[in-house]
């Protein structure tokens, strides 16, 4: 009988799970959990904080799931190194873990630059994981003035989890622009504008040159009074594993389109991870909750002897405050398609017969279409491109096509 | 509005307190009499565009809808009717002639329900078609006058060309033109289903129906539209139409505008080009004349299928029928003055031809007398409504009926006599590929299907309750029909006595 | 299993489905009282214009992307019937962004909702099939993808 080692207990690890047993239902399967709760949603800590769910409702997936699964989870452990050829997992207990089959899922950690004085701030906190939430959660009080550090995705949501509690949230990032990875500057400030509305103040183009105590001076010179800091500026890919014998690492794990690493029999999914983003035609990491589960789910099934193949990556976000959604995927290159109305924009990017990506803020009806157009490389010159520009709509698509999706099994 | 205003004939009722501005009844009105107000917050309804086809009050889904008649009425007497009134009102403001659809709406006498059936009781027993079987299929053709035998003794069957059909009714003649491609559909597959017969009418057979051939009557009218050797072999039987109950003594008109895509292929006619049926067949002027046609006719399909004579019942109907009886047709086919039509002048619609009821006995009996009745078969048709019209038919003489207005009822027709418009909202009468697809021919033939057999057990349940099991037995069995309020003369022509001798 | 299939030849965009959706899913039973004077939100919407037109509901996909993508853990596939946990999802439309078909659209209160087939509402089969006047939805079993 198989067996198999996951080292991490996110969402990759569950995929890689349901990946294992789509093909082989017996095999032991041992999860090394650095976190002591059971698989939870993280992209919800922050309706955590805003009181839009709780730690129950947060499970990813039910309580027996791991049960269901036949997996043994060791809480609270951490992997030292793994041996060579994938064959078995030191923990930093001591304990050796042995296996068949071995996938890394560990996910990212917060990266935190050395800013002067960060030692000086009593209520600091990072906003990644659940225990973080608590923490903050605890934190929290109706007179608190915050600072966050960082307008990206977890920055911003960190923002809006809190702004109802806390007396004022102030959210500094030295980039220009809300959202830089993924918006330019017109969206942005569509957001941006939005997220002031209610009531979040933002010093952009700024950040903080030093922490006094409580007291954040900006490279600007401004300086800023808070009771308590979020540092979100980045994350980083822990690929310290791979790395630590000889695997090759760009800014996260390399792997393949079957989730295998460099190293033959090691596989890795999720966050760590750096594959093949088909809108860009190069690795990059795409630390995505979907692309964790499908990823994981891959490299599961290819450990337990099948065959499965994930190449559609790309990086797709949809992300809202306050009742204003942006949605974006893919990569911004090529020819552009624009809407711009007062409160919604649409971009369409689009190169060498096939779809890149977008952006749609406000108006996102059936955004999905289009993402399937990146995903499937649709060449565009197979279906009505003019009309799908402006109307997301299978009409666009042959009839024979649009009988088989809505009048097949699919 | 001005002096040309007529206040519209129907009134679109809407119950606001239902009303739940769904704009169903908006989307499916090809008329456009209903539109969402924006500034009124309510649905609008343009009454004069209403034709009280009911499309929106069978698909509200509230229930929200009714059309009433107006009841803004001209001030009419007994000879000057409303109807009347506004017919010249009408003229006097267009300078043409009216035209009107389906049948004759008139309050001429029914015969049909001035004729009871009869059934058993004591000396003879009934017959339970559920118990015992029942007969129902007929063949169509020419009968041999008396049985021949070989040396053997062995009957000799060189049956002349026949068409069977499982029932005594067939669909008449209604063409692709008049009525969409869904409505063939569904009038072709149903027949297929049910073991009966479609008719072409003068259009020509689209090329995804000559799979429906064997259940399929193929027509020759006097344009000759879509007629060609492939076609005539294609059917169980090749129909002549002199004339149509409807418009007897006229031709037909398509306009060019319905002349488009396959309707232009399936005529062999250029699109866009009026598709004129001449009044008269310009080759026939005699018996002798139509004799050539039918032989003609007989000739191109090596005389494999029988040929029926259509015409159209007028007053001189029974020497008609014996001339065609003599022309070598094998089935004569009579229309009532009842019978439908796309688009019909109102005068003749209304004024020309003669019952189907006296057209019948008239045209039995004489065939009777000279001798001739199994040299044809003789279908009529007309305003067949029933299965009861059907046995009164086959008692009075018929060996099958034509249905045509039943069966368009039956794919959803609501009789709202506008045909000639083209909008038909039920996707029947119209070529709008819009309109043309609310007909499903699944749900068409299956309500085709449905009714077909429900004549059918009703026909049973009659011929049985008079101690009859098959068709075949009741054929001109006048003594199974008795009148009710008809006169002396009625009654003669009739053939049958009235209700109590 | 059996699912919603359309058939474009036969819809009329009369949009019927949507309101029967909309009714079938608001806990009434009068269909006024349910729709009158209120923006509809339902799980099937007709998409087209005046030639070609037909109505897009989930298609319960074998392997279906929305259940891998949402961040929640609200979409599951219970047998055969993908179903979203209205009490666990918080809105993030992360499934309308990936759904291939156009398929999802949140409720009035930003949360989803999806075509559930009608098996748990008052309904108890897909109301929209059930109310089509041409058959252009059917609930029916066809092939398995293999």
């Amino acid at each position: 009988m198989r067996s198999y080692a996951i080292v991490g207990n996110g969402v990759a690890a569950v995929g890689c799970i349901e990946g294992i047993r789509s093909v082989d239902a017996d095999g032991p399967i041992t999860i090394i959990s650095e976190e002591t709760h059971e698989t939870y949603c993280r992209p919800l800590i922050s309706y955590l904080l805003e009181g839009k769910t709780d730690t129950e409702r947060m499970r990813y997936r039910d309580a027996d799931f791991f049960d269901r699964m036949g997996c043994t989870v060791l809480y609270g452990s951490r992997a030292a190194r793994i041996a060579s050829d994938g064959t078995a997992v030191v923990l930093e207990s001591g304990e050796t873990v042995h296996c068949d089959a071995l996938c890394i899922a560990t996910g990212s950690s917060p990266f935190v630059p050395r800013f002067e004085g960060i030692e000086t701030v009593p209520k600091r906190f990072s906003f990644m994981t659940l225990d973080d939430a608590l923490a903050l959660d605890g934190a929290l009080e109706a007179s608190s003035r915050v600072l966050i550090v960082g307008a990206g995705l977890i920055g911003l949501k960190c923002a809006e989890g809190i702004c109802g509690r806390v007396a004022s949230v102030t959210v500094c990032d030295l980039a220009d622009r809300v959202l830089s990875s993924i918006l330019d500057a017109e969206c942005a400030m569509l957001m941006q504008r939005n997220l002031e509305q209610n009531g979040i103040r933002f010093m952009l183009g700024d950040s903080v040159s030093r922490f006094e105590g409580s007291r954040a001076v900006m490279l600007h010179g401004d300086s800023v009074d808070f009771d308590l800091v979020v540092l979100a500026v980045g994350v980083r890919a822990n690929t310290g594993l791979i790395a630590d014998i000889g695997g090759e690492v760009g800014r996260g794990i390399v792997v393949d389109d079957r989730m295998q690493t460099s190293i033959p029999g090691i596989y890795a999914a999720g966050d760590c991870t750096e594959g093949n983003d088909i809108s860009l035609g190069q690795r990059r990491v795409i630390a995505i909750l979907p692309n964790a589960y499908l990823q994981g789910h891959a490299a599961g099934v290819n450990m337990a002897g099948g065959d499965e193949v994930f190449d559609k990556a790309i990086p797709m976000n949809s992300i809202g405050f306050f009742g204003l959604h942006a949605m974006t995927a893919g990569t911004y290159t090529g020819e552009v398609y624009e809407e711009v109305n007062g409160t919604s924009v649409k971009r369409l990017f689009w190169e060498n017969n096939l779809l890149k990506g977008f952006i749609l803020i406000g108006s996102n009806e059936r955004a999905g279409i289009y993402t399937s157009l990146i995903r499937e490389r649709t060449p565009l010159s197979s279906i009505d491109f003019e009309l799908l520009k402006t109307s997301a709509t299978t009409t666009a698509f042959p009839r024979e096509q649009r009988r088989k999706k809505f009048g097949g099994v699919v | 509005m001005g002096v040309d205003f007529i206040y519209p004939e129907f009134e679109v009722i809407r119950n606001e307190s239902r009303c739940i501005a769904c704009r169903v009844c908006e989307r499916q009105c090809s008329n456009e009499v209903h539109a969402w107000s924006e500034r009124r917050g309510v649905m609008m309804s343009d009454e004069s565009r209403c034709v009280n086809c009911q499309r929106c009050v069978s698909l509200c889904p509230t229930r929200a809808l009714k059309i009433v008649r107006s009841d803004c009425r001209l001030r009419e007497n007994a000879n000057w009717t409303d109807a009347t009134i506004k017919e010249v009102y009408k003229q006097a403001g267009s300078g043409g002639v009216l035209l009107s659809s389906m049948g004759n709406p008139n309050p001429l006498p029914v015969y049909w329900d001035r004729i009871l059936i009869n059934a058993s009781q004591v000396t003879n027993p009934p017959i339970d078609p559920l118990r015992e079987p029942m007969e129902t299929r007929v063949s169509l053709g020419k009968r041999p006058q008396r049985i021949e035998r070989d040396d053997e003794g062995g009957i000799i069957c060189d049956l002349q060309p026949q068409i069977e059909l499982s029932m005594p009714v067939m669909f008449s003649a209604m063409s692709y033109g008049s009525i969409s491609y869904n409505a063939h559909a569904s009038l072709a597959r149903a027949a297929t289903e049910l073991g009966i017969m479609y008719n072409t009418g003068e259009g020509g057979l689209h090329e995804d129906f000559y799979a429906y051939g064997p259940h399929t009557i193929v027509q020759v009218a006097s344009g000759r539209f879509g007629v060609h050797e492939d076609f005539l072999n294609a059917g169980a039987a090749i129909e002549i139409k002199m004339g149509q109950g409807a418009k007897p003594g006229i031709g037909g008109h398509l306009p060019g505008a319905k002349i488009v895509g396959d309707i232009s292929r399936t005529r062999m006619i250029p699109e866009g080009s009026d598709a004129i049926s001449p009044a008269p067949h310009h080759d026939i002027y005699s018996i002798e004349d139509l004799r050539q046609l039918v032989f003609s006719l007989k000739e191109a399909t090596s005389y494999r299928k029988p040929v029926i004579v259509k015409v159209a019942a007028v007053h001189n109907i029974a020497a008609i029928a014996s001339g065609i009886a003599r022309s070598g047709a094998d089935i004569i086919a009579i229309d009532g003055f009842r019978g439908g039509t796309g688009a019909a002048p109102t005068r003749i619609r209304d004024n020309v031809g003669i019952p189907i009821e006296l057209a019948l006995a008239s045209v039995d009996q004489r065939l009777r007398d000279e001798g001739i009745r199994n040299d044809v078969s003789i279908v009529c048709g007309g305003s067949i409504r029933s299965a009861s019209d059907v046995v009164k038919a086959i008692a009075l003489g018929a060996d099958a009926c034509y249905v045509a207005t039943a069966a368009l009822l039956a794919l959803g027709c609501h009789l709202c006599r506008t045909c000639h418009t083209g909008k038909c909202n039920w996707g029947i009468a119209t070529q709008r590929p819009d309109l043309v697809k609310r007909l499903n021919p699944e749900i068409g033939s299956e309500r085709l299907v449905n009714l077909m057999n429900a004549w059918r057990h009703e026909i049973k349940e009659l011929i049985g309750g008079m101690g009859i099991n098959s068709i075949e037995a009741l054929k001109g069995n006048r003594l199974m029909l008795r009148g009710v309020g008809l006169t002396e003369k009625e009654l003669s022509i009739l053939g049958i006595n009235h209700a109590g001798e | 299993m059996r699912r919603v299939f359309v058939n474009e030849e036969w819809c009329l965009a009369c949009h019927l489905c949507e309101y029967n959706c909309a009714f079938a899913n608001s806990g009434m039973d009068d269909m006024v009282l349910a729709l009158k004077g209120k923006p509809i939100f339902p799980r099937i919407h007709v998409e087209g214009d005046e030639r070609i037109s037909y109505a897009v509901s989930c298609r319960h996909c074998t392997d279906p992307i929305c259940v891998k993508s949402c961040i929640a853990g609200a979409l599951s596939k219970d047998g055969d019937v993908i179903r979203v946990d209205r009490n666990v999802c918080v809105g993030c439309l992360t499934c309308v962004l990936v759904c291939p078909y156009g398929a999802l659209a949140p409720g009035p209160d930003g949360v989803m909702q999806k075509c559930e087939l009608c098996l748990e509402n008052s309904c108890g089969e897909p109301a929209c099939v059930k109310g089509c006047p041409n058959r252009a939805i059917v609930y029916e079993e066809r092939g398995e993808r293999a």
